[in-house]
């Protein structure tokens, strides 16, 4: 276990030092959530009908943005093929990179959105579950998001190639993300239900992201 | 002949690791690769080959340019699949878990240029070798950093060093986590000649403490006695 916690903090470092994935990420979302009530006008009802909504697929793309570089600079530079001659087999190795990705791009995201929130005249008592969701939701959005990530990694600009595979696999994670929240607004009630989901979604991305991202890895490394 | 005693029944299942890690200067290793068959698509690369190399030899793996030195390194430490043959660690067949057993230094260097000299080679210590404890590892670092003459520049930035100095950096990781068997792709590229004799002294050291360097190279690396494999381009031109 040392390994992979060395592993993490090392990405964990690396991250904050070249800065770039966390601004990237946090400034998109930051510029998307505030383009949209100029966009839609000044509705409040309707903005705060639709921010669920708006403040997820911001989170998505901008998660979406910052995921080539889970493994790319490992990649490009050798470090990749150092680490894969330790001792953690290559489905550790990437539990460890997407949970580096998680805790630098998903979390810092989820912290942002309740405030980003207020933009879209988002009730402040649905701020504890919006949060409470994307923090279950999130963790696919790493994981998933590795497969991609893995998978196109030779592929130069490959920005619209991972979007073309990975978004559909974020769809679970949205439609749930989204109901919770709705569901609590409209007073439906049922978002129990919704979290649940969101978690079993997490939990089989938890499981599935690493192996299929191994497999693609060591394709890649040949 | 420690390894070599147990019997076979004791590593089924379970890759003989800790052997490999635990390895005292008695341990007396044999990689032998038998008739080996490597392609890159459909284009054979190696094909046919087979030799031996025990504790306490080095090889120097040589031929032209696309002769497959590198492909040959990088089926020994497992990231290409052999379309045939077999990779035997002191006569077990292990090919996935071979890589414990292995340094690679390829035409990268894997270097961080966020993280100073020092950061980088305490990462792979500590990562490569999780049994280390923190004054360990920066033992090993300094040690490791003098060998190959970085002990000045430990707290630059790596970014700001010369190619040279980023290859030495990349090397100085043999020394960072023990390991008998030392895969070595060109190892001397944009090294000056003090530089390849302090690598060459390094490769000495650890042969004569029984361990095993494969490198491959198209210079001369002025290792002590070394044997030599002229993979031939021949072979596969058909």
């Amino acid at each position: 276990m040392t390994a992979f916690f060395r592993l993490v903090v090392r990405d964990l470092e690396l991250a904050f030092r070249d800065g770039g994935a966390l601004g990237t990420a946090l400034g998109f979302f930051l510029m998307v959530v505030a383009m949209m009530p100029l966009g839609l006008g000044p509705d409040l009802n309707l903005l705060s009908k639709l921010a669920p909504g708006i403040l997820w697929i911001a989170l998505l793309l901008s998660a979406l943005l910052s995921l080539p570089r889970m493994f790319e600079s490992d990649f490009d530079d050798g470090a990749l093929e150092v680490i894969a001659m330790g001792p953690l087999p290559l489905e550790l190795i990437v539990i460890a990179k997407a949970t580096a990705h998680w805790l630098t791009t998903g979390l810092p995201l989820v912290l942002l959105a309740p405030v980003l929130g207020l933009l879209l005249n988002l009730d402040l008592a649905s701020a504890p579950l919006l949060v409470t969701a994307m923090i279950l939701g999130t963790p696919a959005i790493s994981f998933l998001g590795a497969i991609g990530a893995a998978l196109t990694l030779k592929a130069k600009r490959s920005g619209l190639l991972l979007a073309l595979l990975v978004l559909p696999l974020y769809v679970p994670t949205l439609i749930f993300g989204i109901s919770a929240l709705t569901n609590q607004i409209l007073n439906t009630g049922g978002a129990g239900s919704s979290l649940m989901i969101l978690s079993a979604v997490s939990l089989f991305a938890l499981v599935l992201g690493p192996i299929a991202s191994a497999a693609a890895l060591r394709a890649q490394m040949q | 002949m420690a390894a070599a005693s147990h019997p076979g029944q004791e590593f089924c299942g379970k890759p003989p690791l800790l052997i490999l890690s635990t390895r005292t200067s008695e341990t007396f290793l044999i990689l032998s690769i038998e008739n080996l068959c490597v392609t890159r698509g459909e284009r054979p690369i190696i094909d046919g080959l087979s030799f031996n190399v025990g504790s306490g030899e080095a090889l120097v793996v040589m031929g032209a340019n696309g002769s497959g030195k590198t492909t040959l390194l990088r089926a020994l430490a497992g990231f290409i699949q052999p379309k045939s043959g077999a990779i035997l660690l002191d006569g077990h067949s292990e090919d996935a878990r071979i890589s414990d057993a292995c340094h690679y230094v390829g035409h990268l260097n894997a270097i961080k240029t966020s993280q100073t000299v020092a950061e980088n080679l305490s990462f792979y210590a500590g990562f490569l070798d999780d049994t280390l404890s923190q004054a360990e590892i920066s033992d090993r670092v300094e040690d490791a950093l003098a060998r190959f003459a970085l002990d000045r520049l430990a707290s630059v930035p790596s970014g700001y060093l010369s190619a040279g100095q980023k290859r030495r950096l990349a090397l100085a990781r043999v020394l960072c986590a023990a390991r008998p068997i030392w895969l070595l792709d060109e190892p001397t590229t944009s090294l000056d000649q003090e530089s390849t004799t302090q690598l060459a002294s390094v490769i000495n050291a650890h042969v004569a403490s029984g361990g095993v360097a494969i490198a491959a190279t198209h210079l001369d690396l002025g290792v002590g006695p070394a044997r030599t494999l002229q993979l031939d381009q021949k072979a596969r031109s058909a």
